[in-house]
């Protein structure tokens, strides 16, 4: 009986995950597309420093968790080693997400570029998550823009 | 108060430099939030909750930094840089530090 429920509870979790994800990196492709004239760049001296008008510090961050099915999956994908593929994507998306909030912070205050962009990553520990499907922060920051016109 | 990620502002000269200044804050989000948390954990996904909390807590970092820089006389601070550790199950630490220089 309790094998059944695990597998019912484990079934549900994959449904609703691979749903979100699915619908997650749809709305990602979208607004990467809308943002592209916006480039966001890891490099420092592209503009020369008489055509900048104005800069300052934007970030973008998400916390993300994989699911309960995730969690079982690459803790049987552990034993043998190799790519643990469902965080993978996790932590693809997650990034892209903190790329495009940190986008969208630039472009509210009118910047035309990001530049010096660097990436941080941290685990989180909740009180309550003790089922190991793991909680990530990804943070996304940079300098904003302004050129001269 | 001019905040930048790069080695220098932009268009504008660094006439000195005051050293290293840090803003931190450990926070904590109250148990229904991390309860809710704990449920979504099962499906995945984005956690609301703790993106805004650590969204806010940076600003308040940030805020600690530039106000650290303000006393030494420094009107910027370049090169920021961000770290974020877990201190106790559930509270997290946000450090916000860089460099605070003077510019005409």
């Amino acid at each position: 009986m309790e094998i059944i429920v695990f597998i019912v509870f484990v079934g549900i979790a994959y449904v609703v995950g691979t749903g979100i994800e699915k619908k997650h990196f749809n709305s990602l492709k979208e607004r990467e597309a809308k943002l592209l004239s916006l480039p966001s760049l890891t490099t420092k001296g592209l503009y020369p420093e008489d055509q900048i008008e104005e800069c300052f510090l934007v970030t973008g961050s998400v916390v993300i968790s994989g699911d309960y099915f995730k969690a079982i999956l690459s803790g049987l994908l552990k034993f043998f080693g190799g790519r643990i593929v469902g965080y993978e994507s996790l932590i693809d998306r997650a990034r892209r997400e903190s790329i495009i909030r940190m986008k969208d912070k630039a472009k509210a205050w009118g910047a035309d570029a990001i530049v010096n962009t660097r990436f941080e990553m941290s685990k989180l520990d909740s009180m309550t998550n003790q089922n190991g499907t793991g909680m990530f922060e990804l943070l996304a920051f940079g300098t904003a823009m302004k050129l001269k016109k | 108060m001019i905040t930048t990620s790069i080695e220098s502002v932009p268009g504008k000269q660094i006439v000195e430099h005051y050293g290293i200044v840090q803003g931190s804050t450990v926070r904590a989000k109250h148990a229904g939030v991390d309860c809710m948390a704990g449920c979504q954990n099962i499906f995945g996904g984005e956690l609301k909750g703790y993106s805004q909390l650590l969204e806010e807590s940076r600003q308040e970092a940030v805020d600690r930094m530039t106000a650290q820089a303000k006393q030494l006389g420094a009107n910027a601070v370049i090169n920021v840089r961000f770290g974020t550790s877990t201190i106790t199950q559930g509270a997290s630490e946000i450090l916000a530090y860089g460099t605070a220089v003077q510019v005409n």
